[in-house]
């Protein structure tokens, strides 16, 4: 019987074979924690009795959630972390560098047939490049820090296999929210996403990053797919050369359920308050009035994304009863931005440049809203509360619809505007 | 491990932002402070009215979200025994069980608020006091059950200084 790529990826970095299921001990390639989580890992490494970092190499703190710091508590958790990661020779990713989940893969430290581990939920986001792998807690990150090792449970798979092309003005994000609007936010639960087909092959590798960031947004513990020639281009154009080994699933790989979707008359999408599941067309929310707009985020702040906004952006004014907040995902991705003259188009039409980082989306800070109002975001998540305030509405969406609706002062369809 | 306390229900898809928000767990690591804002965005007096050994009782996809440690830290230090739900987010699961949380995957529809429960862990066996009735539990893996009767990974590392996994 065939193996799928995770039963193939968790075999090789258990030395056993390894099948749905299946509980493992797996040496891991990568391992990753951010300002909300690696502080507490770092008190329970002591707690363990941890001495020594098993594979410092194999590890980066990043301070991005609360970046720069907003209050005295966070700035003492931050020093924390700068400690730690100095003692027991860590990179470390300071304020200013970058959202986690974008400088992982730019920096060379993920690629296809890796295993990853970090603390952040959105880790899968590195599936995009044939890598497994998965968000973990605090205590996990720091028994990796420890053994170099995690325990997991061998996931079934579910194949996402998605034929067709995006139509204009349809994008990676939309067929995202389409596809967990279709299996429900546990859909995936304790599984593996693997997304094929035409559609995702015709995905550039940023829009492939968008698709496997929101695997978990259905319950996946990854999303996986496979690295085709993109995949190793980009890793080229990147300057990443590392140890890397492509993993195919087998033809005969034993799937929990193939689901099939043809997207090739996908409208834009977008997820209503407050479940990212309550996915409808953008016409049937067109017109709900919106107060404040957000483009970034590990989903939809790359350069891509940027680019996409400001080609509707561009000449236009953001409407007055809007904030139009932008971060970009990484200080790599703000240089092009601004050397392409995206950040100038931006910032003339009205919109506010924070520092790369997680603020607004994690509701720390750089841009809270105010009770009752609505906002359309290009982030993951569109809880109650999860841009620190519960009386707020968030609606997730496009790059594309963000900036169209940030013109329109209400939430409008892209193509209007292209 | 005997458990026994009283039933708070909440619904399906309890989020971890829900379970203590993001604007509280950014701030500090103080589990205390934290416990007194847990499921606050869900009830408001949940962590004035949550005696020690108290379940949380929900439906689905219970703990689904962000990685944050924090939720099952926040419940613990709140007081709560264990959690029972139909089913869990993974990471959560995952977080617990390293925390020394009991999640239990059981039918929860017919638990009421304020019923009287009684949790054997080793046995697997729930029972609802209030309505005289045995609710069949999903048996957690050895291996997780080991975790938590060490009280947590932390617990397991320190008695073995890496992961015993048989």
């Amino acid at each position: 019987m065939g193996k799928t790529i995770a039963e193939k990826i968790l075999s090789k970095k258990s030395g056993q074979d390894a099948r749905a299921n299946d509980l493992v001990l797996a040496s891991l390639d990568f391992m990753m924690g951010q300002d909300g989580t690696a502080p507490l890992a770092i008190r329970v490494f002591e707690e363990m009795g941890g001495q020594k970092v098993a594979a410092p190499e194999k590890v980066a703190f990043v301070i991005d959630h609360n970046a720069p710091s907003p209050v005295e508590g966070v700035s003492a958790l931050h020093k924390v972390m700068r400690k730690f990661a100095q003692k027991h020779g860590i990179t470390l990713y300071d304020v200013g560098e970058g959202v986690c989940h974008q400088l992982l893969p730019e920096k060379g430290h993920v690629g296809p047939g890796s295993l990853v581990i970090g603390a952040d939920s959105h880790t899968c986001t590195y599936g995009a490049l044939n890598a497994f792998s998965t968000g973990v807690g605090s205590t996990d990150l720091a028994a990796a820090l420890i053994s170099g090792k995690m325990w997991f449970k061998v996931p079934e798979t579910i194949r996402f296999v998605c034929h067709g092309r995006l139509p204009q003005g349809v994008y990676a994000k939309d067929l995202i929210l389409y596809l967990i609007g279709q299996v429900t936010a546990d859909g995936a639960t304790y599984m593996a996403a693997e997304y094929a087909g035409e559609a995702i092959e015709a995905l550039s590798i940023e829009g492939r990053f968008t698709i496997a960031n929101m695997a978990v947004e259905m319950g996946a513990k990854a999303g996986l797919m496979e690295a085709d020639e993109k995949v190793w281009a980009w890793l080229k154009d990147n300057g990443i050369s590392g140890n890397f080994e492509e993993v195919k699933p087998d033809p005969d790989a034993q799937y929990a359920a193939i689901k099939e979707f043809d997207v090739s008359q996908l409208e834009p999408q977008v997820a209503k308050p407050h479940r990212v599941d309550n996915v409808a067309p953008v016409g049937e929310v067109a017109g709900t009035p919106i107060q404040q707009a957000f483009l970034g985020t590990c989903t939809n702040g790359r350069l891509e994304d940027l680019r996409i906004a400001a080609q509707i952006i561009k000449g236009r004014k953001i409407h007055p009863g809007v904030r139009l907040i932008v971060a970009p995902a990484s200080r790599k991705v703000f240089l092009e931005a601004m050397n392409e003259g995206i950040i100038q188009q931006l910032v003339e039409a009205g919109a506010a440049v924070v520092t790369p980082g997680c603020g607004p989306c994690v509701g720390t800070h750089n841009g809270v809203p105010s009770d009752g109002e609505n906002v359309i975001s290009t982030a993951n998540r569109n809880f109650k509360g999860r841009m620190g305030n519960r009386n707020a509405f968030i609606y997730l969406a496009s790059p594309a619809t963000v900036a169209a609706s940030a013109i329109a002062g209400e939430i409008a369809d892209p193509r209007e505007f292209l | 491990m005997e458990i026994k306390g009283r039933a708070h229900c909440f619904g399906d898809d309890v989020n971890t932002d829900y379970i203590i928000s993001g604007k509280y767990k950014f701030k500090t690591l103080d589990m205390k402070e934290l416990a007194k804002h847990v499921m606050e965005d869900l009830d408001p007096e949940f962590a004035q009215k949550v005696k020690p050994g108290d379940f949380v009782v929900a439906g689905k996809n219970f703990g689904c979200g962000s990685s944050r440690e924090q939720a099952p830290l926040a419940l613990l230090h709140a007081g709560v025994g264990a959690v029972l739900a139909r089913s869990f987010a993974r990471i959560f699961y995952r977080n617990a069980i390293n925390t020394g949380l009991p999640v239990v995957e059981c039918d929860t529809s017919e638990i009421d608020p304020g019923d009287e429960l009684l949790l054997d862990l080793e046995k697997g066996i729930l029972k609802n006091l209030t309505k005289q009735k045995e609710i069949p539990v999903k048996a957690l893996p050895p291996f997780m059950l080991k975790i938590l009767r060490d009280g947590g990974l932390v617990a397991h590392f320190r008695k073995y200084g890496t992961f015993k996994l048989d």
